[in-house]
């Protein structure tokens, strides 16, 4: 199940993030519940759209310590994991989020092409918590997924 | 817009003193009383600058310091604007000076903080984008620091070295400030031995969360000459401002930046906003700053300002750095203070401690981090959910 409901698609082959477009100016949101700071779209209708499942790699880093809660360690021990901020093209919005295992920062450049995936977030006896990961473009393979 | 006066400055040293945050404020308060030569009795106005992370107390900071100082019966505001609390607090007293409504006013802020990372509030909240980056993706402010510095080195070359040698300047100018938390001059290998955090940057290079506490005793200029204080530091210009739709860059805490789908392009940042209303305020430019005290939230961060503040073009950061222009001594010093490399943060009392080390510039009271013969000074600082703000001082 998603870790938090109404941000993604579950769709595994080809996942997208929920996002919001304002009707008549075309600005674009994530998350859909955020969409706000347009000031032209005051009054406009917001509507539900799924957002491009590829975009361009705007930066990258690591967490190597563990953050604190609301963070659910998955696992007995933390593993530190990478962070993509992903330029969406059509959308001409940056979206961050972990990269799926197995990819490390030695791989990613500015300007590549990464793609969305699904993975495990964290799990507990009854459920596999799940998230949108990026990877990059054709690595979704190394995501749990 | 008319200038006030700045009449006395106060702090509390910042540390990881673990102790009740009144104390740092009544102690930043009763020095800046001191300093000024005003009596608590003649303070007609308390703004404070909050803190969330010290209870029920810190969410009417303005109310919880008159007591510890005595109620007199003076008119009381609490302010929160993240980072920028502490010039949002001297931008209402500011308001309330020069609309007559008080001569002289305390403005206060000062905070005790966990060990860590800043957490959020407790509890689970889907629409607050503070929980959603814990939860969801594990992104802690170092992430975002992090996610700028790797911008600074793919678009414009700059090495870890850079941002190394950023935190080692401001270490030499913290070793001669007595309210600095860490007074260690540390050199490029003490960098490069501490543990990566987020990488490219390394623990020694993010700041850490501080106690302390500081406060401005501040008047109309007419109250100031009626106490025979004909030339005072003034306070010329404070911006307060939004961001303007749209912002090509992820702030924290949200998970996404602003759209330049339909308007704008993704040159169009919040950090260059803030300064364009103080240096309006203030008529002066860039060209004429003589130092500045900018929010290196992380080493790398501080190259950030120098653009933004117009002391380069962007892109030129670093070559400002490597030429020394930025350091004590310098063409335009740039965190004589220390920076928060040396004292960490200590949020409402932050951008408070900034305009502290303004007047002390400007009096020629800073002793061995005195920048020769300064008249302009600006401060500026960023904080969460589109608030930031900008000082700038003359005399």
């Amino acid at each position: 199940m998603a870790a938090v409901e109404g941000l993604f698609t579950l769709d595994a082959d080809e996942p997208h993030l929920v996002g919001g477009r304002a009707r008549s100016r075309g600005s674009y949101f994530f998350p859909k519940a955020l969409a706000g700071s347009d000031p032209a779209c005051l009054g406009d209708e917001i509507d539900e759209v799924l957002l491009s499942r590829t975009g361009r790699l705007w930066s990258f880093t690591t967490g190597e310590y563990a953050p604190p809660a609301p963070y659910v360690i998955p696992g007995e021990e933390f593993e530190p994991y990478v962070i993509a901020a992903v330029r969406l093209e059509e959308e001409n919005l940056v979206v961050l989020g972990q990269v799926v295992s197995g990819v490390s920062v030695d791989e990613l450049s500015v300007g590549m092409e990464m793609e969305l995936a699904i993975d495990v977030l964290y799990s507990d006896d009854e459920h596999d918590y799940l998230v949108w990961k990026w990877a990059p473009a054709g690595r979704r393979e190394n995501g749990e997924a | 817009m008319d200038d006030i006066a700045i009449l006395g400055v106060g702090m509390h040293p910042w540390g990881k003193w673990g102790r009740n945050f009144v104390e740092y404020g009544v102690k930043a308060a009763r020095d800046a009383l001191t300093d000024a030569e005003v009596g608590w009795d003649e303070v007609q106005f308390v703004s404070g600058a909050n803190s969330v992370r010290c209870g029920y107390p810190g969410y009417v900071s303005g109310s919880t310091f008159a007591n510890a100082l005595g109620f007199t019966g003076c008119q009381l505001s609490s302010s929160y604007a993240a980072c920028a609390s502490g010039a949002t607090a001297l931008s209402i007293a500011r308001a309330q000076i020069l609309a007559g409504v008080c001569d002289v006013a305390l403005v206060v802020g000062a905070e005790t903080t966990p060990k860590g990372f800043f957490a959020p509030n407790a509890g689970e909240r889907h629409e607050d984008p503070d929980w959603l980056r814990f939860h969801l993706v594990g992104a802690t402010n170092p992430t975002y620091f992090a996610l700028y510095a790797r911008r600074r080195m793919e678009l414009y070359g700059d090495t870890p070295e850079d941002f190394a040698a950023v935190k080692v300047k401001n270490s030499r100018h913290g070793v001669f400030n007595p309210n600095a938390r860490y007074t260690k001059e540390y050199d490029v290998d003490d960098i490069a031995n501490s543990p990566m955090v987020a990488d490219p940057l390394r623990l020694l290079e993010i700041c850490a969360t501080s106690d302390g506490g500081a406060a401005l005793v501040v008047s109309s200029l007419e109250w100031a000459a009626s106490r025979g204080v004909t030339d005072p530091v003034r306070v010329s210009g404070i911006s307060t401002v939004s961001p303007t739709y749209p912002n090509s860059v992820i702030e924290l805490p949200y998970l996404a930046s602003d759209s330049w789908a339909a308007v704008g392009d993704e040159t169009m940042t919040f950090k260059d906003n803030i300064a364009g209303r103080a240096y309006e305020e203030a008529s002066v430019s860039p060209e004429d700053l003589d130092f500045a005290e900018v929010y290196d939230l992380s080493s790398a961060y501080e190259l950030d300002w120098y653009e933004h503040i117009g002391l380069c073009e962007r892109g030129d950061a670093a070559k400002l750095l490597r030429a020394g222009d930025t350091a004590l001594g310098g063409r335009i010093p740039v965190n004589p203070s220390g920076g928060l490399g040396a004292f960490g943060e200590a949020v409402p009392a932050q951008a408070i401690a900034q305009v502290c080390e303004l007047v002390w510039q400007l009096r020629g009271e800073a002793g061995h981090r005195q920048v020769e013969g300064a008249k302009v000074g600006l401060s500026i600082n960023h904080g969460m959910f589109g608030h930031g703000s900008s000082v700038i001082c003359t005399i």
